[in-house]
């Protein structure tokens, strides 16, 4: 038995990456930054409104948190769509009451079916950036290039349409993306997307579009779902995570992100929500923490290049 | 090993009860040693046919940027706290990272780090190979380790844990002297290879920091009460142990892990009981011992 010759052959093993993607650049050799007023731990609230239809397609692959049972599989469908009619209203709520921004990641068949919710996000000064056409708009390098544009520009021009002005934002489905989407990102006029979770400050594309980078570990996603440990840990991490990246950027005077994905029908449920408003005003009162929208992240960032 | 027989024949078995009592240097009760898997995975790699690289069609955009984030952030994050408190690192080393990024691993070098060989990419399986193919990647190893850092390998953890029933031979004829991938005993034990002196150094996965976030699920500071407690257990048993702490910086080097970590680090440094060191200097230790 013996592997094919090419098992052990690497035609990209050369200093930087094995693609081209983005050039490499370690956080501590990046440019320092400065966030506005002074302030050293940029905490971006990123919120996703997912559509999931009930009859999943798979193609390329099943978004996380897509249904599970046979069809008709009411639980997921109904408990998803809980988070767009009920927890949603609780976050804006909840952002309300701290007076601070967000960022909302909205599946196009969120701002068709549910007009009103876009309305009340907008009317609210939180950020409307483009999360594909509903939870069965995955994105991988399986699915053809006029497949994935066609889905990007649909998603885009519900955005626009319902917003007055197109989305400079775009988050893939669980941050899958082809080794074409940046550039049809780039083709289709977006600013950022947020996709890539290899750094804690905005990076360049090798075509100049800007990745934002989302933690995916901090999400309420990871942490509640998937290792399913309790609010309480939640907020205790999050701030354990403020603490630190504020005591880094104080030493190596640079600011740093805090990036918080948070999914309505996960983190909105009526049990989670004291101690996430908690979580909120402790990030609130704390004097490093910026409250910022992707967009304001990106401005202040450019500035800096 | 025994290829085929339902015992490979690694090792003999040797009860725990009634060994004679060790002390590493200094009197101390447990050599700790700190294990960073500096790795590289490739964002394309060829398929093997007994193990898939990525659960995604490539890129996994989640898969490849969160290791990235290694060689990017926290690196160097998790290097600070390790050396700020006094434990060197004895590295589990994706040798083609020597080329992708040379300055992580010239970092680690500079900071009194050993070197062992943990295959040339964390995306290249050894499962399938033929002897000489397993000998051109020990032999790569061997020579990337070298021209890079000065060091000679003397330890092996198989890339992704993958082996074949020779390697234990074959790293053993090529004058390693340690393995990673034996799970069997708190102490080095003496292996079984056809030529060569080989032990096993106690790695773990239990305590791994991928098994503690990921298969156990434990939040930041549990995964620190646990180290904390391996590490008092171990400390108050008179055999004379050893304690590996297996870490993947994208993992350790969280936000909202490091701090935690930090703690466990400040713990053991303060306890006395401890002797931080590199697992080629308890392979040596070990081997000096009175018998």
């Amino acid at each position: 038995m013996s592997l094919d010759p090419s098992h052990l052959e690497y035609p990209n093993r050369r200093e930087g990456y094995d693609h081209a993607l983005y050039p490499y650049r370690a956080l501590h050799q990046a440019p320092a930054v400065q966030w506005p007023g002074g302030k050293s731990v940029a905490t971006w609230l990123c919120v996703s409104l997912e559509w999931f239809p009930i009859v999943p397609e798979d193609k390329p692959f099943r978004a996380p948190g897509h249904m599970q049972t046979a069809y008709p599989d009411y639980r997921h469908y109904t408990a998803r769509d809980y988070g767009n009619r009920v927890g949603v209203y609780r976050l804006l709520d909840s952002f309300a009451k701290a007076g601070v921004p967000a960022s909302f990641a909205v599946n196009a068949a969120i701002s068709e079916r549910y007009p009103v919710l876009l309305r009340d996000i907008q009317s609210a000064g939180h950020e409307v950036i483009a999360h594909s056409t509903d939870m069965n708009g995955t994105i991988a390098s399986t699915l053809p290039e006029a497949d994935e544009r066609a889905l990007i520009t649909r998603a885009r021009d519900v955005l626009a349409q319902a917003c007055g002005a197109a989305p400079r934002g775009w988050l893939s489905i669980a941050r899958q993306q082809s080794f074409r989407t940046a550039d049809l990102l780039k083709e289709a006029g977006f600013a950022y997307c947020c996709d890539w979770v290899n750094d804690e400050l905005p990076w360049a594309f090798t075509n100049g579009l800007i990745n934002l980078p989302l933690n995916h570990e901090l999400s309420d996603r990871q942490i509640l779902n998937v290792q399913q440990q309790s609010v309480d840990s939640y907020a205790e991490q999050i701030c354990d995570a403020h603490d630190w990246l504020a005591g880094e950027a104080a030493a190596q005077s640079s600011a740093r992100m805090l990036p918080l994905h948070l999914t309505p029908y996960i983190i909105g449920l009526p049990y989670r929500m004291d101690a996430f408003e908690g979580l909120l005003a402790n990030l609130k009162a704390r004097p490093e923490t910026w409250f910022a929208r992707g967009s304001d992240i990106l401005e202040s960032y450019r500035s800096h290049m | 090993m025994q290829e085929g027989a339902a015992d490979p024949g690694l090792y003999d078995y040797v009860p725990y009860r009634g060994r004679t009592p060790f002390a590493w240097p200094g009197g101390k009760k447990v050599a700790v040693w700190v294990s960073p898997n500096l790795e590289y995975y490739e964002i394309d790699p060829p398929a093997n046919p007994h193990r898939k690289s990525w659960p995604m069609p490539h890129p996994d955009v989640v898969g490849y940027s969160h290791r990235d984030h290694a060689n990017r952030v926290s690196h160097w994050r998790m290097a600070d706290v390790m050396s700020k408190h006094g434990f060197p690192g004895s590295v589990s080393l994706s040798v083609a990272l020597c080329q992708h990024h040379p300055h992580v691993v010239a970092d680690a070098n500079a900071r009194g780090w050993e070197f062992f060989s943990h295959g040339i990419y964390n995306t290249r399986y050894s499962y399938g190979m033929d002897e000489a193919q397993e000998r051109a990647i020990i032999e790569d190893s061997i020579r990337t380790v070298r021209e890079a850092t000065g060091q000679t390998i003397r330890g092996w953890l198989a890339p992704a844990l993958t082996h074949t029933p020779r390697t234990l031979d074959l790293i053993a004829e090529y004058g390693l002297d340690y393995t990673c991938d034996l799970y069997h005993d708190d102490q080095p034990m003496p292996v079984k290879t056809a030529t060569g002196d080989l032990i096993s150094m106690p790695y773990s996965l239990e305590v791994n920091d991928h098994y503690g976030f990921f298969i156990y699920n434990m939040s930041p500071r549990e995964y620190a009460r646990t180290l904390i407690r391996q590490y008092e257990r171990l400390a108050d048993e008179p055999s004379g142990t050893v304690m590996c702490i297996p870490l993947h910086s994208y993992l350790i080097g969280q936000p909202h892990r490091i701090g935690p970590f930090e703690e466990v680090l400040r713990h053991i440094a303060a306890d006395g009981r401890a002797w931080p060191a590199r697992a080629g200097e308890i392979a040596d230790a070990w081997r000096g011992r009175a018998l």
